[in-house]
């Protein structure tokens, strides 16, 4: 018996993480706010220990957590920053 | 259903110039003319194609095995007996049943068939037996399909191999053969490659062809197919946001309402358990849709799919309004469809709360009894604007029909029964920590988000019973809104 595939017959390239890196010392950290409620409180107090270490961080925040990123945004926190720390839970 | 004209691959003779006729011994007509074929070789070059039975006629000799139904098909015979005049291997003239003028006329034999009555009708050719068209275009290679073949090896129980591949939704699927698929194909006139939308997760191009596959494994038959590709499509609407609906951790699933002509034209169940199951429409259509989901899209539970618990709706939610003696507009004539145009409306849902309700005989208690139920929807504290559908039984509606309420006075009068004072629902209000800001107790807070209540009736005709499901909490342009597409053939 022959079956026709019922799936999308695309293999999704397999991505693999980047290696953790073994120190933030210069590196720009995003701190990404996905719009969930106290998000941003987690995201205020582990701004506040990165800066006391002297780390760079920059803010973002997508426009809400019901939808996937926008692309732009993606590309903006890439080109921007070397590491992303996003508060996903509330 | 598009295919390649089989008469491309003609399979009569190139050098040959005379009749051809197609029989079957299954056939009172050409039983009837078995003495005028006998006629006709003794006098004419024929050739005569059988579809049952190689030694019928018995009055020919060398009856050819038509038996494959290779010529039946690539040369479109409908209806045997067919007397076709052939010139250097092509058709010039065709005649189907018997038609003594017409035989005598197109052989040249003006005594042919003497004795026989006049007209006799033929029967169908067995090339179009339901079901068969499909079959032989897959024997001959005619298949518009282009999706992979998978080989199911002998020894290997197909069902089996489908939850092996991870293509069920737990449930046994329908094996998904080409000549399935082909059937449920002729169920729409579109293309099988045409796109229908974009599939999240994964965002594929989803084809008829691909929902075709999944609806067969789901058990729809071919006359569900527009419905399920109407859903389809409403699902890939930005403002559906299916991502999100799947990938939630709330309950949520698309849940299909039908409207329209549709419903009935294909014994789709709007009437009693019309939320339940039993309904071979409702379930399929439904289930059609979410294995569009899961293997076209790629979103499956624990993978992109983060519900906590979920709800047994998410196997597939689909019904129909009851429209025939619904005292109200539809849904979908609300939502600015005609009463004739077929729809499906997609809402993400959460899954059913009853209300009982068998003592209010007047329109202001029961109003009072269904908000009182409304609002308690995703939290009995949470007024950010939720969504909800109203699904209103017959002996309800009842209620409003003696009174006269119309669907709007009714929507009005539900909208002062769901807006309360902010305090009572303030954030630590009643001992319990979640609820409103508290700047809003001074405030009069809407349960409800500006047109986020959907309302249709449906249910059997006895019992006072409605039911509530709840929306996403993620409702409105920052996530999903309900969405109406009409369905097309």
């Amino acid at each position: 018996m022959k079956l026709l595939d019922p799936t999308s017959e695309r293999r999704p390239s397999a991505r693999v993480a980047l290696p953790r890196p073994e120190t933030l010392a210069g590196k720009r950290v995003a701190m990404l706010d996905i719009s969930k409620p106290r998000g941003d409180v987690f995201l205020d107090r582990v701004a506040a220990h990165l800066q006391r270490l002297d780390i760079e961080t920059e803010r973002y925040q997508k426009p809400t957590f019901a939808r996937v990123a926008p692309v732009e945004l993606l590309q903006q926190i890439v080109s921007e920053c070397d590491v992303v720390i996003e508060a996903l839970a509330d | 259903m598009a295919t390649e004209n089989p008469q491309n691959k003609s399979v009569i003779p190139r050098d040959f110039s005379g009749f051809i006729a197609v029989v079957k011994q299954d056939c009172a007509t050409c039983r009837l003319i078995e003495g005028v074929l006998a006629e006709m070789a003794g006098e004419r070059d024929l050739l005569v194609y059988s579809q049952d039975d190689p030694q019928f006629p018995s009055s020919v000799a060398d009856v050819r095995d038509e038996r494959d139904l290779e010529l039946s098909y690539r040369h479109d015979i409908e209806i045997v007996p067919a007397l076709l005049r052939v010139e250097r291997g092509r058709e010039q003239e065709r005649l189907v049943g018997w038609h003594r003028d017409d035989w005598r006329r197109l052989t040249a034999m003006p005594a042919l068939g003497d004795g026989l009555p006049a007209f006799s009708p033929g029967c169908g050719s067995k090339s179009v037996a339901p079901g068969m068209p499909e079959k032989l275009a897959h024997k001959f290679g005619d298949s518009p399909l282009q999706a992979r073949r998978i080989e199911v090896a002998d020894q290997q129980d197909e069902h089996e191999f489908a939850f092996e591949r991870g293509w069920s939704d737990g449930l046994p699927v329908v094996p998904p053969t080409e000549a399935r698929v082909l059937r449920m194909l002729a169920g729409t006139a579109r293309s099988p490659a045409e796109i229908v939308g974009v599939i999240p997760p994964d965002n594929a191009p989803c084809t008829v062809e691909k929902v075709a596959i999944n609806a067969v494994m789901a058990g729809c038959k071919p006359e569900y197919l527009p419905v399920v590709l109407a859903a389809v499509e409403a699902a890939c609407r930005d403002e559906f946001c299916m991502h999100g609906v799947l990938a939630t951790t709330y309950f949520v699933a698309p849940i299909i309402i039908v409207n329209g002509p549709v419903s009935e034209r294909i014994g789709m169940n709007a009437s009693h358990n019309v939320l339940g199951q039993g309904n071979r429409a409702n379930a399929t259509i439904g289930r059609a849709l979410q294995l569009v989901i899961r293997n076209v899209g790629g979103g499956r539970p624990g993978g992109v799919d983060r519900a906590t618990l979920g709800q047994p709706g998410k196997l597939g939610f689909c019904f129909a309004e009851r429209e025939r003696d619904s005292y109200w507009e539809s849904l979908a004539v609300e939502r600015g469809f005609a009463p004739d145009e077929s729809t499906v409306t997609l809402f993400a849902g959460g899954g059913v709360h009853p209300i009982g309700d068998q003592a209010s005989r007047a329109p202001e208690s029961l109003t009072r009894s269904l908000a009182l139920s409304l609002r308690t929807v995703h939290h009995a504290k949470d007024y950010s604007g939720a969504d909800a559908l109203l699904v209103i039984s017959p002996e309800h509606m009842r209620v409003f029909r003696l009174a006269g309420w119309s669907k709007a006075r009714f929507r009005k009068e539900l909208e002062a029964q769901t807006t309360i004072d902010g305090r009572a629902v303030i954030r630590g209000a009643d001992d319990i920590a979640v609820g409103m800001p508290e700047r809003l107790a001074e405030a009069r807070l809407s349960k409800l988000r500006p047109g986020g209540l959907l309302i249709a009736h449906a249910g059997g005709g006895a019992g006072m019973y409605s039911a509530v499901i709840t929306g996403w909490g993620n409702n409105g342009p920052r996530g999903s809104v309900p969405v109406t597409v009409p369905i097309r053939n």
